[in-house]
């Protein structure tokens, strides 16, 4: 272990990028040089550091590593700590956010014009927020960095995006603003039954029932809109169309995954019971999600918003995963973020290369691309094919690991979200069939340039992880693969305990009245029960 | 310090001190006239902070004076501090505003130095007579600043408007403290602390259940609280503007802290009876000031039912009782002083060939005219909007604690969804300064002492993280004090 504040500096350093922007003196192209650059090398730089945060993580611990606690702010008996740390299911997420930022800021290299220096500060902000909020074991400091996520993506949506961009802005940030208020209620609720805001202590304690249910609710406002799920979804197409490129990678590559991650970090191992009596209902929106969402991508004339729509439905397969709660099904989960991050922040990026030369997202406008844009053709297709879950690439693991658990415990839906897997390969074959073959028939598209070094640049490293993940995922899994067991354990021990105090309660007959309120949860644990006691017999 | 009984003067001498200067700065300015104004501004904000300091020093110690009327704790001091800061950066804002629009008298910074006296007695009142006695000081030199630009006829409005409604709030506080004399015996709050000061204590009458409601009446009228709020935006509107800005910080942080001390130092075993009202006024205060912001175009309107909506807050921690909701209304008003402080002198900020602009439109484009300027609104509009990081998110963390810890869970249910519809509004501005074109473009250069106060407040909202511990400490300190009776 370094003895130097990995996290802190991974959090912050991007900070002092923004300071260096901030002196830049100059007329505006001389300003605009050196925020880019500036911005570049900052990120660059913490994507480095996290790299070493990854060769010196430690796979075998389900523990918090890289850990820095100290005193924040006190008042009275009430504490808020400094507290940082990542463990399995954080690392990849803090990865994920460094390099896309390093892509975000390549890929805005010359296609931004107007403000560039606020531009690059905003990314810079951005990033900040995000690693914080994968770092933070602090309640209140990972509130801190959530909603602070929203102030830069406010502005670079709504200064830097298109037509509709003020009213997506807005619908963005009151959306997940009002999500994120409530799960403040809970977190202070959390806070006044463990006696502290440290995430640490929470995961460990054990909260009544009856509180269960309201806290979960509570955190499922906020995390369902931030995935987003049927039916909190619509800000999310907004967003993405009026986004810029850069805006739209980071919102599906990152924010999109703050909610998967609340659920799998707060609500399943805090809330046990509560989220085996939700599983039925995270189910159902999670299928709808896939099926309602694939067919309205189908649909779709412009490919931002097909991208969207198909983003919503994968983020499906995501909840469906995490709320199985089997090894295999979470780290599905897991993976299936990594991957859609990779994913569709690749096709997101696909589609600005042509909205840069053409300005439009019509799929109508754009055919034949194969003809003068070999390379460009090339790079869709494999992200295409990872986005339908081709084996060999990321999305199948993802999906493949999904299905598995999820079979498991209900072939129902498990059955359901594979329709998605057969509507995704609709629509995004069609897609692609309709932008890069067929005949070229308008002049402006013929003249469109292939990619040139800068943008292939941009997605080499995105293919080669992709590819990566697909061929070789124990190296993505075996890091992560102690603190998922870690979490789906968690759950299952307090669901048996919880079934062996209905027992011990029914036969002494004390207290109906306490045993009735338990009721309604414990019935449902009971039907999940065979589920239950087959993975965890297994596990022994 | 000697050992000689403590003079029944001494806790009031900061007060006392304020008082004569405030006189000797009168005289000053009828002898010299007119020209005198900046050397009485520049002198007054000495005073202010002497006397910030001189308050200060009474740290740690409780002192009773006059008999039992009049209380120096670290509660009066922690308030203090933040009045006289309130104050003094009003009395800064106002130099340049004032000499621009012939408005350069002596007798401003002399009136506000008058009105801060009777808030500092109002803090440390400990009878109802001191009580009184310090809102009238305070309420009759804000009626004359409310129409301070006597040739303009919304600011003599403004003004009258003021003058007749707190009259009338007046009256009934009034009212109620004869009340609650008649039917308790005494109008010490050591006294009424006595029978009332912890449950269980002796059944109150309805006499003095109504008389507990009037005085609350008259005080909810100072703080703006819904529905005793009606003269808030006209005046707001019609005074000049950094009086204004001092009638959006000062009184109303010295009214609410003499709320807090009247209800939780005198009543607080009968918290059963008062929390209701307190709820109520809370719950609509918020309400109000989230809807009815939306819908203005005037930016000093917006601020008038921003403050109704923030006074909502605040006194949420009031309906929590305990210390932890004193101690959440004290970091409160801390951070309401700073972040709407920077709001008021970027307002201030706002003119164009020497007139003052007020509509929210006339902002636009300001990030990219005024980058610098625009930056600060930023700040201070997502502080009042309570986003993270800034120091507003942290004012109202301390507030929802207070509220779930005393199970007021509606209420501060009804507190977040209130503060998402009220974030329109603020971002309804940063979309303005941002989103929107340049319209027009403000004088330049801006006046030092603005530029001064619109960066140290900028600094201190962003950064309050950074070393929170000073004000947690004394809110902690403060609040704690009120309750080791």
């Amino acid at each position: 272990m370094t003895h130097w504040p990995l996290l802190s500096l991974v959090t912050f350093l991007p900070l002092v990028g923004v300071a260096f922007i901030m002196l830049a003196r100059g007329d505006d192209e001389i300003v605009a040089r050196n925020a880019r650059n500036i911005a570049l090398s900052t990120s660059l730089v913490v994507f480095a550091l996290s790299i070493v945060l990854w060769v010196e993580f430690n796979p075998n611990t389900a523990a918090f590593q890289f850990v820095e606690n100290a005193r924040w702010i006190t008042i009275g008996g009430f504490t808020i700590r400094y507290h940082m740390g990542i463990d399995g299911i954080s690392l990849f997420f803090v990865l994920l956010s460094t390099l896309l930022t390093v892509l975000c800021v390549l890929h805005s290299w010359t296609n931004v014009h107007s403000q560039v220096r606020e531009y690059m500060i905003a990314f810079l902000v951005q990033e900040t927020m995000m690693v914080g909020v994968f770092c933070a074991l602090d309640f209140i400091l990972f509130y801190v960095f959530f909603e602070g996520v929203l102030v830069p993506m406010f502005l670079i949506i709504g200064v830097w995006g298109g037509p509709r961009r003020i009213y997506s802005a807005f619908k963005f940030f009151l959306y997940t603003l009002l999500g994120s208020v409530l799960s403040l209620l809970a977190i202070i609720a959390v806070y006044f039954q463990t006696g502290s805001t440290d995430i640490t202590v929470a995961l460990a304690h054990s909260f009544p029932a009856h509180l269960q249910t309201w806290l979960w609710l509570a955190f499922f406002a906020s995390f369902a809109i931030k995935v987003p799920m049927w039916p909190v979804h619509t800000w999310l197409p907004d967003a993405h169309v009026e986004a810029p490129t850069a805006g739209s990678v980071i919102l599906a590559g990152i924010l999109l995954k703050l909610g998967g991650y609340g659920f799998i970090r707060f609500s399943l191992p805090m809330f046990p019971l509560a989220s085996a009596y939700f599983t039925p209902m995270m189910f159902a929106l999670s299928a709808i999600a896939v099926i309602y969402t694939s067919f309205v991508a189908l649909a779709q004339t412009d490919m931002k918003k097909l991208i969207a729509y198909s983003s919503i439905a994968h983020m499906g397969f995501v909840t469906a995963g995490l709320f199985a709660v089997t090894s295999e099904a979470v780290q599905g989960a897991m993976i299936q973020m990594l991957s859609h991050g990779l994913v569709s922040a690749a096709l997101f990026l696909v589609v600005g290369v042509i909205y840069d030369r053409l300005h439009t997202r019509d799929i109508d406008r754009y055919a034949g691309l194969a003809d003068n844009m070999p390379a460009y053709a090339f790079v869709f297709m494999c992200m295409m094919l990872a986005s339908v879950g081709l084996p060999g690439t990321s999305g199948f693991v993802g999906e493949f690991l999904i299905m598995l658990g999820v079979f498991r415990v209900s072939t129902t839906e498990c059955f359901l979200i594979a329709t998605g897997l057969f509507l995704g390969a609709m629509y995004m074959l069609y897609l692609y069939r309709r932008i890069i073959f067929g005949t070229i028939t308008r002049v402006d598209v013929r003249h469109m340039l292939d990619l040139n070094l800068r943008e292939k640049l941009v997605f080499a490293p995105l293919l080669a992880i992709v590819l990566w993940m697909g061929v070789y995922p124990n190296s993505f899994l075996a890091p992560m693969r102690a603190s998922v067991d870690h979490v789906v354990h968690q759950v299952h021990a307090a669901q048996q305990a919880a079934l062996r105090r209905r027992t011990v309660l029914s036969s002494d007959e004390i207290a109906p009245a306490k045993a009735g309120s338990y009721g309604s949860i414990l019935s449902t644990v009971e039907a999940w029960a065979p589920a239950v006691a087959a993975m965890t017999g297994k596990g022994g | 310090m000697p050992a000689l009984p403590m003079p029944d003067l001494l806790p009031a001498l900061p007060e006392i001190v304020l008082a004569c200067a405030a006189m000797a700065l009168l005289l000053l300015g009828v002898f010299r006239g007119e020209r005198s104004t900046r050397l009485v501004s520049w002198l007054s904000v000495a005073v202010l902070m002497a006397v910030l300091v001189l308050s200060a020093m009474f740290q740690g110690e409780k002192h009773v004076g006059f008999y039992g009327m009049f209380i120096t704790d670290r509660f009066a001091v922690f308030v203090n501090v933040l009045v006289l800061i309130g104050s003094a950066v009003t009395i800064i804002i106002a130099l340049h505003y004032n000499e621009e629009h012939g408005l350069a008298r002596f007798e401003f910074p002399v009136l506000v130095l008058l009105a801060t006296t009777g808030m500092m007695v109002m803090v440390s009142a400990d009878d109802l007579i001191t009580l009184y006695l310090g809102f009238e000081l305070q309420s009759l030199a804000l009626y004359v600043v409310a129409s301070f630009d006597r040739d303009s006829t919304r600011s003599t409005e403004a003004g009258l408007k003021y003058f007749i409604l707190g009259a009338l709030a007046s009256g009934m506080m009034l009212y109620g403290i004869s009340l609650i004399y008649g039917f308790a015996g005494t109008t010490g709050f050591t006294g009424l602390a006595h029978l009332f000061g912890a449950a269980g204590g002796p059944v109150p009458s309805n006499g003095l259940i109504i008389g507990i409601v009037f005085v609350s009446v008259g005080l909810a009228f100072k703080v703006s609280a819904v529905p005793f709020h009606m003269w808030t935006p006209d005046v707001y509107e019609g005074a000049p503007t950094p009086v204004t800005a001092f009638f959006s910080v000062a009184p109303k942080i010295a009214a609410l802290a003499l709320f807090v001390r009247y209800l939780i130092g005198s009543f607080s075993g009968l918290i059963a009876e008062w929390q209701q009202i307190i709820v109520f006024l809370s719950g609509a205060s918020m309400v109000l000031g989230a809807f009815a912001g939306i819908a203005q175009r005037n930016i000093k309107r917006l601020m008038a039912y921003s403050s109704i909506g923030h006074v909502g807050y605040a006194l949420i921690g009031l309906a929590a009782g305990g210390a932890e909701g004193i101690r959440g209304v004290l970091v409160y008003l801390a951070i309401y002083l700073i972040m709407n402080l920077g709001t008021w002198a970027v307002i201030l900020c706002m003119r164009r060939e020497g007139q003052m602009l007020e509509g929210i439109a006339d902002l636009s484009g300001l990030g990219r005219t005024r980058p610098g300027l625009a930056l600060a609104l930023g700040i201070f509009l997502f502080a009042l909007a309570g986003i993270p990081p800034t120091a507003g998110f942290f004012a109202k963390l301390y507030i929802f604690l207070a509220a779930i810890d005393a199970h007021l869970v509606g209420l501060a249910v009804l507190g977040v969804v209130t503060s998402v519809v009220g974030a329109f509004y603020y971002l309804r501005i940063v979309k303005v300064m941002y989103f929107d074109e340049p319209l027009v473009t403000f004088d330049r250069p801006l006046a030092p002492e603005l530029r001064a106060v619109l960066f140290v407040a900028a600094v201190l909202t962003l950064f309050f993280i950074v070393y929170p511990d000073p004000l947690m400490g004394g809110a902690q300190a403060a609040a704690a004090s009120l309750f080791a009776r």
